[in-house]
């Protein structure tokens, strides 16, 4: 059986989005800029495309600016509040400690320059506490970022409190929404989101594109200088081709939203128990608060990379929070945030599921981790240790 | 590109040595669970030669073939001899390891290294006595 279960790395193209892709480059492959017709075609099909997008997040078609994906869309969005806040003298941001890194590194940058960073605590459910982010607004705030969905846990935050209680205070609201454009439903107005990155190849696009919305009166400012394309926010001519297919896919993804929420918590729901069957393990996250896509475990005993060579071996697809996997020494620090101590944090599995998994896939993949899972702990030390009674177990 | 040799996934699926060696004539454990590698060996040693030795691992793919070519290498091998391992020798005998992975390959050297100085202070108490 081949079980892809990365969808929160990426996602395979939608056939609409290929198709979508194909006719663009074969057919509308002018440039935007040029004023005789096959420029002008691709000029309307980008603009096209940008009402369509508006229109599912419920934003103007003038507040989204085509960018090269999510990271892009984050470093612009924050960099721009930055930028809003140093002509105020306004120099505090506030985020969470388990942002993707697309943030905590841009923030990083800022505090360099003397900006003031407040990561808030985002607790054992892995989800932020409104009272919390209040209390750490102050006066020199300019900025919240806070993720939408997170990527390695699936937490969902609320967003929709967030972004009243920063209208309310008069600080701008950024909120990394990559992992959930396209899976769950966005309104900017009801939700007072002042900016929003998403990336096309999260919800079935092409990888390289993605967008950023950003209200109007939130001044953006250039990344990339050079021509005026993006209201001179965004140099470079407009990838076409792969912004309709981004549009298509959105659109498909948005209209299929409701009933693979139905599907999938099911199938969510039914990993979760069987994994739990699984001695001294744990759920990563709160278990409903949660994308119903995404399934997160740390097994004790055992180290991710491993598991995860062996899961391919079996023909399933999933990534997880070791330091093997992440390049470094240290695991995810998603992880070490909820409070997952390094030793069981090295030893995390996360499945993100596609549309179309199903209870008998379900089934397979809760067999196979069983069995890698006993496989490696055979001839573990640190198992030796946990099961001897020298150690004491950290999952109970 | 595969992310590991043909070797390196050999031994990682098909592990030699795996075990423990209850009345072992030498244990050597290194590394720790907060870094995500801990390997534990057990050698027998008769005569100054390695008659038997087993590991255990916990860590990567490469931590686990790296610990398994190591006990082939050092297996039925005098003591002098498994002294001189490097972990060089274990990376080149897996074929190579990618560059970030080479601390596998020290850790392998380590931990035998550590059980044959257990080993050898555990003679010299015996001969002490």
């Amino acid at each position: 059986m081949k079980i892809y279960a990365d969808n929160a790395a990426t996602t395979k193209m939608s056939q609409t989005a290929i198709d979508t892709m194909l006719d663009c480059m074969q057919n509308v492959y002018g440039n935007p800029s040029s004023l005789y017709t096959l420029g002008q075609k691709a000029k309307e099909r980008l603009e096209e495309t940008r009402e369509e997008i508006a229109k599912i997040i419920n934003a103007e078609p003038r507040e989204i600016i085509f960018t090269s994906g999510g990271s892009e869309a984050d470093n612009q969005a924050i960099i721009s509040a930055a930028n809003i806040g140093k002509k105020k003298g306004k120099t505090h941001i506030i985020s969470t400690a388990f942002e993707h890194h697309a943030v905590l590194h841009t923030l990083n940058k800022l505090k360099k320059q003397g900006f003031e960073i407040t990561l808030l605590p985002v607790h054992e459910n892995g989800v932020v506490d409104v009272n919390e982010l209040e209390a750490a607004i102050k006066d020199e705030t300019i900025l919240v970022t806070v993720m939408t969905v997170n990527n390695e846990i699936g937490t969902i935050q609320p967003i929709a409190e967030i972004g009243a209680v920063c209208r309310a205070h008069g600080v701008i609201f950024h909120t990394d929404a990559v992992q959930a454009v396209g899976h769950l439903p966005i309104d900017v107005k009801a939700q007072q989101i002042d900016m929003l990155s998403a990336s096309a190849h999260k919800f079935h696009g092409p990888k390289g594109v993605g967008f950023l919305y950003a209200k109007k009166g939130v001044v953006l400012s250039n990344l990339i200088e050079g021509g005026a394309q993006e209201r001179g926010k965004r140099a470079g001519t407009e990838n076409v081709a792969g912004i309709a297919a981004m549009a298509a896919a959105l659109k498909e993804s948005a209209a299929n939203m409701d009933g693979d929420k139905e599907r999938l918590t099911k199938v969510r729901d039914y990993l979760i128990k069987g994994l739990s069957e699984i001695p001294h393990s744990a759920l990563n996250g709160d278990e409903k608060q949660r994308i119903y896509s995404n399934v997160n475990f740390c097994f004790e005993g055992i180290e991710g990379e491993s598991l995860l060579i062996l899961l391919d071996r079996k023909g399933i697809s999933a990534s997880s929070g070791s330091a093997c996997t992440s390049g470094s020494l240290d695991p995810s620090h998603v992880l070490l945030a909820i409070g997952r101590i390094h030793d069981v944090a090295h030893g995390s599995l996360r499945l993100s599921l596609e549309e179309n998994a199903t209870i008998e896939e379900a089934d397979y993949i809760i067999e196979a981790v069983k069995e890698v899972v006993a496989h490696l702990r055979s001839f573990s030390p640190v198992w030796r240790d946990l099961v001897s009674g020298k150690k004491e177990f950290i999952l109970k | 590109m595969a992310l590991y040799s043909d070797k390196v996934m050999d031994h990682f699926l098909q592990p030699r040595n795996v075990g423990v060696i209850e009345d072992a004539d030498g244990v050597g454990e290194v590394g720790n669970a907060k870094c995500g590698d801990i390997m534990k060996m057990y050698l027998k040693i008769d005569d100054d030669i390695i008659t038997d030795v087993k590991f255990e691992t916990f860590g990567c793919a490469s931590a686990i073939a790296s610990s398994s070519m190591a006990t082939e290498l050092i297996k039925g091998q005098p003591v002098e001899d498994a002294l001189k391992l490097t972990n060089k020798a274990v990376a080149e005998a897996l074929d190579g390891l990618p560059d970030y992975k080479m601390h596998c390959s020290v850790l392998a050297e380590e931990a035998i290294q550590k059980a044959l100085e257990d080993y050898k202070s555990k003679q010299e108490n015996t001969s002490q006595n």
